[in-house]
């Protein structure tokens, strides 16, 4: 039992030129098969995914998929006894689809007549009809007619297991999935986003609600013998997550996630098809999950680096404020249009280093120059800009200590967090309140404030 | 049926993992995560087989501490993700999990020469065979009992020390926060629970056991209790009782088909799962019968009142007897529930039967003023508060007099006229 090979062991054989050759232009017809079968799968579930994420019902979608084991088993039993292999892949389905669908009708069950959320009525369906489907299954091994022993190939997928037949199925499912959320796109997307205005203009909210988990299972029943019923829920979820991350619009979302799961459905064939020992089902996964992390970080709709950035250029336009206001009001204290860095530390808790820097970037912006003998002086934008700021700041300090009664000594810090966000039309509004028209004097002392 | 050491020791196996699975299962269902023991459960394979590739042995600490540590990852992804990726918790679960799941089948399918656990084995286990590993040095315990059952030890003194905080983070974070308790330890706790006792519970019974008992325990428990404590008393006995139930019904329900037996963790699972369905339909306070039952006698009493109403108005009339057809016409309610309401009434003696012909007695007939005396003052109410169209008070005040507490009457005045212009009835003059 207790092995001694060490990881080395597990190397893989990288494949020759010739093998890649064969497997890119899909000389052999099992990669064919293969190929045809996963890009229809992941073009659907793709499309389907994105309204299931949208509609937040994305673990919905793994009890279903979990649901389909009992399904598989009981259709299998029932062919037998009528007689046949029970190898029939329509039979099977047809089995899975209608378990599938009793799955998602306990759920529903259970959160509107109890008082368990969604997770818990997921977690019982998910766990008890996949017990119900191992046991079956274990009882269909016993038959004596017909081989229970490809079955279990449903759960972690067998793609190798494809014929030629098993991709056109997928093909034209995929086809009609494709037709069908074309047609139904518009009320879907209302289904997703505002169900209840919906309902009110007339939209069969139910009935969509009721096609678009069809649709899940049917995805879910395809992508059976490929991926397997363990990890069906990725390739509904994880495509439609990552378009998520690269557009707002819904028909480009649907653009994409559709390109994103046929892509990794390719690679993931492709890859399987190489690399010995590489099970296509969770290789394609894997290839999704790639994806996610790409989109989650380069993505420009909310991903981490736009986000990161957007928020580093809000922070240095911030400290690049402060500073100006710094400088203007040193001016505005001593009298004179130069001062040293010395002077705005002893009027602000920065430390010096920190001030130089950050007078270093005033230099390079042209909004402050250094003059001989280290003195520092605001140029006419910079002093235009800092005048701004300042206007900005003491228009809501006075703003607050008239409207909202807070004492002068409170003021300041509410007003550095407003001053940069304060628009035109606030502004405005704020001068013809206050009836200011020049930059008012500051209502507490200058000097030692911050 | 043939009963042997082996079934008693499955049993006893099965019982302390699934009671060592319903105590961090409790947590998780009251905190409505319950997707989070079955995502930790799935990712305890990727933990194992990088374990095993890493030491190159089956010890059972090294594969502890790996799934642990990826059980642990697992959760602070789901958030990340969650928090930064603005993708809601249930995707961001479903993407984690999957993706090192696939992750975790790809590595032991490149391991598979060297690996001796299948990933058939992850979901099923091996509880049947569970009694014949054991430890030479071991007095014939199994080595899934000793582990199951420190797993359980574990597990109960987990709870016993932070009973309290995890009682208070679970129900209110942001008071648990301001009484020094840190939502986010309790948290990361649970989820350390939740994988150390998927992964010792794996082996033995395979992953969707796991799953099956950190969740349908506990769930049935949420709706036969409001207490607490209570809940993992119930969760745990459940979970026993499916254990002993699932086993036994492993082996005996499929020979009367003619098939030798099934798969006792798939077993346990589905028994756990008719305990849930029994609670579901019959728990005394939370069950469809039970509800339904509450709404059927309120829906009588309210029946029995309207009879009243419609005899007295009609005695109003000058008419002092009805047929039950009459009854269903003017109320619109099945006339099977009208005679049973007026089975009912008369037990009460407030009506009485002569041939076919219903009448009120004297003490229906004081019940049946002080009804309509509430129901016409209160369409004087509505009718000087809320002025509206005179026919639809009468909607609202059919409703109202069924609820009137007598301090509400006391404010409901005194008129002697209701909008309609009838007269109404002073019960203090019967």
């Amino acid at each position: 039992m207790i092995v001694s090979h060490s990881i080395s062991d597990a190397s893989m054989a990288l494949p020759s030129l010739e093998q890649i050759v064969r497997v890119f232009s899909l000389e052999d017809y099992n990669t064919r098969v293969v190929v045809l079968g996963v890009m229809a799968l992941g073009t659907a579930s793709g499309l389907i995914g994105t309204f299931l994420l949208l509609r937040k019902r994305a673990l919905t979608a793994d009890a279903l998929s979990h649901a389909t084991l009992p399904g598989i088993a009981a259709a299998f039993m029932v062919m037998v006894a009528f007689g046949s292999d029970g190898k029939a892949l329509a039979g099977l389905l047809l089995g899975a689809f209608v378990f599938g669908c009793i799955g998602v009708l306990g759920i529903l069950g259970i959160r509107k007549t109890t008082r368990l959320k969604d997770d818990a009525a997921i977690g019982i369906v998910l766990s008890v009809l996949f017990g119900l489907g191992l046991c079956l299954l274990r009882m269909a091994t016993e038959l004596p007619t017909g081989s229970a022993a490809g079955l279990s190939g449903f759960i972690f997928g067998k793609a190798s297991s494809m014929v030629a037949s098993d991709a056109l199925i997928m093909a034209g499912v995929a086809l009609g999935i494709v037709i069908v959320t074309i047609a139904l796109h518009k009320e879907w997307t209302l289904l997703c986003f505002d169900e209840k205005f919906g309902a009110v203009q007339g939209c069969p909210t139910l009935l969509l609600d009721v096609v678009l988990m069809a649709m899940v299972a049917i995805v879910t029943v395809i992508a059976l013998q490929s991926v397997g019923l363990v990890l069906a829920v990725a390739m509904l979820i994880i495509p439609a997550a990552c378009a998520r991350y690269w557009t707002t619009k819904i028909i480009t979302m649907l653009m994409a996630a559709a390109l994103i799961g046929c892509l990794s459905g390719w690679l993931g064939a492709v890859a399987s098809a190489l690399v010995p020992r590489m099970p296509t089902g969770p290789v394609i996964v894997l290839i999704c999950g790639f994806w996610f992390i790409v989109s989650f970080v380069f993505g420009p709709n909310n991903g981490l680096f736009i986000r990161q950035l957007t928020r580093i250029r809000l922070q240095r336009r911030i400290s690049l404020q402060h500073i100006l206001r710094a400088m203007w009001e040193v001016c505005e204290d001593t009298q004179s249009s130069s001062f040293t860095i010395e002077d705005i530390v002893y009027v602000r808790s920065w430390s010096k280093r920190a001030v130089e820097k950050l007078l270093r970037r005033c230099a390079k912006q042209h909004v402050a120059t250094r003059e001989p003998n280290s003195m520092w002086r605001l140029t006419e934008k910079g002093s235009a800009e800092a005048s701004r700021v300042v206007r900005n700041h003491r228009l809501w300090e006075v703003y607050l200590i008239t409207y909202a009664d807070i004492a002068p000594s409170h003021v300041d810090r509410d007003a550095d967090m407003i001053e940069h966000v304060l628009g035109r039309n606030l502004v405005s509004q704020l001068e013809e309140l206050l009836k200011a028209t020049d930059i008012p004097k500051s209502p507490h002392a200058v000097g030692t404030s911050t | 049926m043939t009963w042997s050491i082996i079934d008693t020791w499955i049993v006893i196996i099965g019982a302390l993992c699934a009671a060592g699975c319903s105590i961090p299962g409790t947590v998780l269902v009251l905190r409505r995560m319950s997707l989070m023991g079955d995502a930790i459960s799935h990712t305890v394979l990727p933990g194992i087989a990088i374990a095993f590739l890493l030491t190159g042995s089956r010890d059972p600490m090294a594969m502890l501490i790996g799934a642990v540590v990826v059980g642990l990852l697992t959760a602070f992804l789901v958030q990340v993700i969650q928090s930064l990726g603005n993708v809601e918790a249930g995707a961001s679960m479903g993407i984690v999990f999957t993706v090192l799941f696939a992750f975790g089948l790809v590595l032991m399918r490149q391991a598979v020469d060297h690996v001796d656990i299948d990933p058939d084995c992850v979901l099923y286990g091996s509880i049947e065979l569970a009694w014949f590993d054991q430890d030479p040095d071991g007095f014939g315990i199994p080595r899934g009992a000793i582990v199951n059952g420190a797993m359980l030890l574990a597990n109960l003194f987990v709870m016993f020390l932070f009973y309290k905080e995890l009682k208070i983070t679970s129900f209110d974070p942001a008071f648990a926060k301001s009484q020094g308790i840190h939502p986010s330890f309790m948290h990361y706790l649970l989820m350390t629970m939740t994988a150390a006792t998927a992964v010792s519970a794996f082996e033995t019974v395979g992953s969707i056991l796991v799953v099956a008992m950190f969740i349908v325990p506990p769930a049935t428990a949420y709706l036969l209790t409001n207490r607490y404590g209570m809940m993992f008393v119930l969760a745990i006995s459940i979970a026993i009782a499916s254990a002993a139930v699932g086993h036994v019904s492993a082996i005996t329900i499929p020979t009367w088909f003619g098939f030798s037996g099934t798969s006792t963790a798939g077993a346990m699972a589905v028994a756990a799962g008719a305990f849930f369905i029994l609670a579901w339909v019959g728990s005394p306070s939370q069950g469809i019968i039970a509800k339904q039952w509450q709404r059927n006698s309120v829906r009588l009493l309210v029946l029995r009142e309207d009879i009243l109403g419609v005899l007295w108005r009609l005695e109003e009339r000058g008419k002092k007897t009805v047929v039950p057809t009459q009854l269903t016409e003017a109320i619109g309610a099945h006339s099977l529930l009208v005679h049973i309401a007026l089975f009912g009434l008369q037990k009460t003696n407030a009506v009485e039967k002569t041939t076919m012909y219903w009448t009120l007695t004297k003490e229906g007939r004081e019940k049946a003023t002080k009804l309509v005396r509430m129901h016409r003052l209160w369409e004087v109410y509505l009718d000087e508060h809320y002025p509206q169209d005179v026919h639809q008070v009468h909607q609202a005040a059919e409703r109202l007099e069924h609820v009137t507490t007598p301090e509400m009457q006391s404010k409901l005045g005194d008129a002697k006229k209701d909008p309609h212009g009838r007269r109404v009835p002073d019960d203090t003059l019967l």
